[in-house]
């Protein structure tokens, strides 16, 4: 009889323990697509196609308080075809939305360099626009660790 | 008998060897390599692109600190020194070093300030400030190449020991001493990091943690962090003993300022 | 406001050039708090206009995503000389400007 309540105490001893495991996969879950409410933000609700934008970025980042960025888009920057904008976003940011640049079509070259604040490890996405209203997208995956030593100073 | 006799023979040898050179310290690294040779790629290209590397924002604001006139005096850096890249050339690299007028030993934004409060006749900038880091990495800048060549005499060992004993002495809840990582661990990882040589010859600095330039001052503050110990306060004895120290033990390294660090 | 602006000294009409800008900027996220807990209000560059010649050649809308001292690099095309003038102005609403100058030859 002992032996049986045991069994059981454990059993339910095991349930319990399970549950803080479950609820914290169950809020870890990642939508399946964590950028398609970024994206729909910023389209509108249009269709973004991946291709002609690369995100360069260094695959290891020193420090999320400052990453390189590159983003260039094929195109011929005519007057008739040209980027209209790239915007740049992070999906693990506090703010996800990190800049848009407004190109003029006489910039010669579609393509943008500057410094990000990355929050954790995470793939970040360029959209541009060009300048027939069609929407294209790149990523690149950024793996952003902590200083091995922290700093108050 | 055996016993006693080995301790003697070295302890005769350690005596002998803290009579040579600090040069001879056998626990110093060998060879010398400067922060940035352990650093990532994209760190030393933004250290070598002299546009794009953030501690340059610092080195410009200082070049129009040194012509403006400061104090009661009027007159500006430039009054006296005249083009810093000829009158500074070589200045960085000898310090810290002991300021005869103030008869103990100053680091160069000690000297910055001495020379304010003396010949401009101004205030002495807060450690740390804005416009003091730029004046510092302004003058060091224009030392850039050139080797840390410090002076170890009568006048600055006192200084040096105490930093060679702070240096070798654990401290914090890590319990660890600076030479337990920069001395015996240097090129090993640190979680995603390769520990250095803990040199200061890029100082002051631009560190992506701080984001923005620092003293290397605040870099020894921020180990003592890392090892949760107390930090010496700005402008404390320990901290320019440890800037003697690492002088000496860095020497002939290039100035790199201003340095790009993570 | 610290802030440099690099062009190439000179460039032939037509030539496709490279523009960079550097600015001071704590690029203050909001998130962050001082040593006593007080929180450091949010304040980054958050609008940054270049004109070459008074003509728009390149706009930025930023946010604290973006780093620290601020660094942007892009291109636009040689035509007549003149001035290239970079703008911006932060969320407590102080301005900057800095201007370089552009001498470009007939190719």
């Amino acid at each position: 009889m002992l032996k049986r309540a045991r069994r059981r105490f454990f059993s339910f001893l095991a349930g319990v323990a399970a549950l803080p495991l479950l609820a914290a996969r169950a809020a870890s879950g990642q939508p399946a697509d964590p950028f398609a409410d970024l994206v729909r933000k910023i389209t509108g609700g249009a269709a973004v196609k991946p291709g002609r934008v690369t995100v360069d970025t260094p695959r290891l980042a020193d420090n999320g308080h400052s990453v390189p960025l590159s983003v260039s888009v094929e195109s011929p920057m005519t007057a008739a075809d040209h980027v209209r904008s790239i915007t740049l976003l992070s999906p693990r940011n506090p703010r996800p939305l990190m800049a848009t640049f407004h190109l003029d079509p006489a910039a010669g070259r579609a393509q943008v360099a500057t410094r990000v604040r990355l929050n954790g490890s995470q793939r970040v996405l360029a959209i541009a626009q060009l300048s027939d209203g069609s929407f294209w997208s790149g990523v690149a995956e950024v793996e952003v660790t902590e200083s091995a030593c922290l700093d108050a100073t | 008998m055996a016993k006693p006799l080995c301790l003697h023979l070295s302890a005769a040898l350690l005596a002998a060897a803290s009579c040579i050179a600090p040069a001879a310290e056998p626990e110093w690294p060998h060879p010398l390599k400067s922060g940035s040779e352990f650093a990532s790629q994209d760190l030393r290209r933004l250290q070598a692109d002299d546009f794009a590397n953030p501690g340059m924002l610092w080195v410009t604001r200082g070049a129009r600190l040194w012509s403006e006139p400061a104090g009661a005096s009027g007159q500006s850096c430039a009054a006296c020194h005249g083009d810093a890249a000829q009158s500074m050339k070589g200045v960085a690299a000898r310090y810290p070093r002991v300021d005869p007028g103030a008869g103990r030993l100053v680091n160069l934004e000690d000297r910055i300030n001495l020379c304010r409060e003396r010949n401009q006749r101004a205030t002495a900038l807060a450690r740390e400030s804005g416009e003091l880091l730029a004046l510092s990495a302004h003058v060091a800048h224009q030392s850039r190449g050139m080797p840390v060549a410090v002076t170890l005499d009568a006048q600055t060992r006192p200084s040096f020991e105490r930093g060679r004993a702070l240096y070798v002495a654990r401290s914090g809840q890590m319990n660890l001493a600076c030479t337990h990582c920069h001395d015996r661990s240097w090129g090993r990882k640190l979680a995603a990091e390769t520990i250095s040589q803990g040199h200061g010859n890029a100082y002051p600095a631009y560190r992506l943690e701080w984001q923005t330039l620092g003293s290397l001052q605040r870099r020894i503050r921020a180990c003592y962090y890392g090892l949760r110990a107390e930090m010496p306060p700005y402008g404390a004895q320990e901290l320019l003993d440890l800037e003697l120290y690492l002088a000496v033990r860095g020497s002939g390294l290039p100035i790199e300022t201003p340095g790009a660090r993570r | 406001m610290v802030a440099r602006v690099q062009l190439p000294a000179t460039a032939k009409a037509g030539e496709l050039i490279e523009v960079r800008i550097t600015i001071q900027h704590p690029m203050e996220t909001g998130f962050r708090f001082e040593l006593g807990g007080k929180p450091i209000p949010k304040n980054v560059i958050n609008s940054l206009l270049v004109r070459y010649n008074g003509a728009q050649i390149f706009r930025a809308e930023m946010g604290s995503g973006i780093a620290a001292n601020p660094y942007l690099q892009f291109h636009t095309v040689a035509k007549q000389s003149g001035e290239i003038e970079v703008a911006w102005i932060d969320d407590n609403g102080e301005r900057g400007v800095e201007k370089a100058a552009l001498a470009v030859t007939s190719g």
